[in-house]
């Protein structure tokens, strides 16, 4: 262990600021493989270090409000969690950990301060420590966000990556595709069951297609790996699981430094609810009438059959 | 010259229902730019479907065959494109918000440094350059989408514009080209068809959904045959589908599948906001609940508040003498 100081450091967790920018520094300069030498010394030796990108989204129940002046949502009563995708997306690089015999769990997000809580309730699951890149104050797309995080995913060297199969906020399907491009690594879209190979080379995914039709994958790695509902439900934090995710350290970035001046490539400009739907006839009588009836409304009136 | 490169796509050599209205959205999206359409289609057999571009006003098309495109991956895809659109240079490009739409213009908006606007309802040209209108938190909000690149990028949700043909008779221009499999990283090693013959939901034009209501997997057997009198898909909510009365590719909502087809029929569902948020664009909405304060009837444009188990068999029956079947 004296030959690597830092370690004790990292595994205490140090919270307050100051103290997590420094241990960022330190960190995002070990590459893998430093990492599984220092590990070597307590763990398995062949780890795998796999990192999960993840988004803070709006509750899927919210009612969405817009600004009076169309810019924007209005957010002051949203309740934020983890994109529903991207838990999927946590549960299984928690099991690939679990099947490789050891290795680490990053999450990593970019985004706001509140969007700690989020990563917390991911450490509270399992992962083992979390990088920010804070948006606070920058205007970003996906494509800018992809950037960074790719930014990212390449300092960790990370062999493999997590991610949701789309945001539930601007449902863009975007960013960790747009991640794999600036890597140029491969990735698969959408995945509800995934094997790890035994040379820790490989993955072999389940892709839905549509249609009932199912596709079996294999991936080199590194890659990326969207995830879908699969069979695999999320695990729930358990209590101790939320105490020791109070400490588990959480690097933060900024955004400028990993931007290198590039810009955003599109501006949502005007948001507006969509027309209200509003409720059409309600047919009354014997089934027999009201089947004959609607049969002949959506015929006659509709046209729809 | 800015031209318009159209990503098409084609089953069992046609083309796909969403490419003819991508094709003809695209011409008129060129006559305002003064701009030429391009098309291309990749896989086996491309260039029959390629030709059938010409039908819609596309004048010059590239299929893209060969073993390096033998089966679908967004990798082998993205890659194969590349080199055609460096070549053509088109400043938009658009494709259909499907699978394979959404799977490969996120990665070449990356390459090209493009904004990207996805899942598009609507698209126009403002000031020269490509305007889109999308919806975000699963349809609960409309955003035009401004592009401040050079190159623009969009996918269209299917059905969202009309089909329109300027000469039946008339084939596009097709130039073949064949790619080459080497550095494959991503390999197809098997497909399943889990199910025999069912239309993708996001395409479908009609879908009968069922929900908790059901109870189990063999009175699902309902919804299939209302449904296939109609020749729609069945779709699912995720309480049915949580359930194991069917398969999670059935299910229609936020976190299942988004579907805009002409007739949706809601049967057994309450219809919960995660629900009604995948299938609210659609154009219209039959609801089947015994409950007549279920949120569903807010939605619908015909409802009727009665056992499903009684309605269905009846209305399968009626739409079959109707259909004359
Ligand atoms: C993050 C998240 C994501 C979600 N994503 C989705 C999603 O993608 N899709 C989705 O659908 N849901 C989704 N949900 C779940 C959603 O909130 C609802 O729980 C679900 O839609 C309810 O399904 P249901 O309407 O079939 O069941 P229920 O709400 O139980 O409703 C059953 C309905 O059937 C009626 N009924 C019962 N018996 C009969 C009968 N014999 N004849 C006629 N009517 C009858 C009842 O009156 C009731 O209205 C999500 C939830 C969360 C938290």
């Amino acid at each position: 262990m004296n030959e690597h100081p830092a370690l004790p450091v990292r595994m205490k967790g140090v919270r307050g600021e100051g103290a997590t920018k420094w241990r960022v520094k330190v960190r995002l300069c070990w590459t893998a493989k430093q990492i599984r030498r220092i590990c070597g010394v307590n763990g398995p030796p062949d780890i795998m270090k796999i990192g999960v990108l993840l988004k803070q989204t709006p509750d899927t129940e919210t009612k969405i409000k817009i600004k009076s002046d169309a810019t924007g949502i209005d957010e002051s009563d949203i309740k934020w969690v983890i994109n529903p995708f991207d838990e999927y997306a946590v549960e299984e690089a928690l099991r690939l950990k679990e099947a490789s015999g050891g290795g680490e769990v990053v999450i990593v997000t970019a985004g706001v301060k509140r969007s700690v809580d989020s990563m917390r309730q991911a450490l509270a699951m399992g992962a083992d420590r979390g990088i920010r890149i804070d948006t606070e104050g920058v205007s970003v797309d996906n494509y800018t966000t992809a950037l960074m995080l790719s930014k990212v995913v390449s300092q960790e060297n990370f062999e493999v990556v997590f991610a949701g199969k789309q945001a539930v906020d601007d449902d863009g399907v975007h960013v960790a595709h747009g991640v794999s491009a600036e890597l140029d690594w491969p990735c698969v879209w959408p995945i509800e069951h995934i094997e790890l190979g035994a040379d820790k080379k490989l993955v072999k995914v389940t892709r839905p297609v549509g249609g009932g039709v199912k596709e079996i994958l294999e991936m080199q790695l590194p890659g990326i790996i969207c995830c879908d509902k699969g069979e695999n439900a999320p695990r729930y934090a358990s209590l101790p699981g939320i105490m020791k995710a109070k400490s588990k350290p959480i690097a933060e970035l900024k955004a400028a430094d990993l931007l290198g001046g590039a810009t955003p490539l599109v501006q949502f400009t005007h948001f507006a609810l969509p027309p209200e739907r509003k409720a059409g006839k309600i047919l009354k009588g014997e089934p027999e009438q009201v089947c004959a009836e609607l049969v002949k409304l959506l015929h006659e009136e509709a046209k729809v059959i | 010259m800015p031209g318009i490169l159209i990503l098409a796509e084609k089953e069992d050599g046609k083309l796909k229902k969403y490419s003819r209205e991508l094709a003809s959205k695209a011409v008129a999206l060129a006559k305002s730019l003064n701009a030429p359409v391009y098309g291309v289609v990749i896989g086996n057999q491309a260039s029959a479907a390629a030709e059938e571009l010409g039908a819609f006003g596309v004048q010059e098309a590239t299929a893209i065959e060969g073993p390096g495109v033998q089966s679908y991956t967004g990798d082998g895809y993205a890659k194969a494109l590349l080199p055609l659109i460096q070549e053509l240079k088109p400043q938009i490009i658009l494709a259909s918000a499907s699978g394979m739409g959404k799977d490969i213009l996120p990665r070449l908006a990356m390459k090209l440094k493009a904004g990207l606007a996805t899942d598009c309802v609507e698209l126009s040209i403002e000031n020269g350059k490509l305007k889109a209108k999308r919806p975000i938190f699963s349809g609960k909000v409309f955003v035009d989408v401004t592009f401040l690149s050079d190159v623009q990028l969009a996918t269209a949700r299917p059905n969202s514009f009309a089909v329109t043909v300027v000469d039946a008779e008339k084939k596009a221009a097709v130039k073949t080209i064949q790619s080459a499999s080497e550095g494959a990283r991503v390999v197809v090693k098997e497909v399943k068809e889990a199910e025999k013959g069912m239309k993708d939901l996001t395409e479908a034009d009609i879908v009968v959904a069922g929900g908790r209501a059901l109870g189990s997997s063999e009175n699902f057997k309902i919804i299939r045959d209302l449904a296939d009198t109609l020749g729609a898909t069945v779709g699912a909510s995720r309480a049915a589908v949580d359930a194991g009365y069917i398969s999670h590719d059935h299910q229609v909502g936020q976190t299942g599948k988004t579907v805009n087809p002409k007739l949706y029929i809601a049967c057994g569902i309450s219809g919960a906001i995660q629900h009604l948020t995948g299938m609210q664009s659609s154009k219209v909405i039959v609801a089947i609940n015994k409950d007549p304060e279920a949120p569903i009837f807010s939605k619908a444009d015909y409802g009727i508040v009665g056992d499903l188990f009684v309605l269905l068999p009846i209305l399968t029956t009626k739409i079959k003498e109707l259909l004359g079947k």
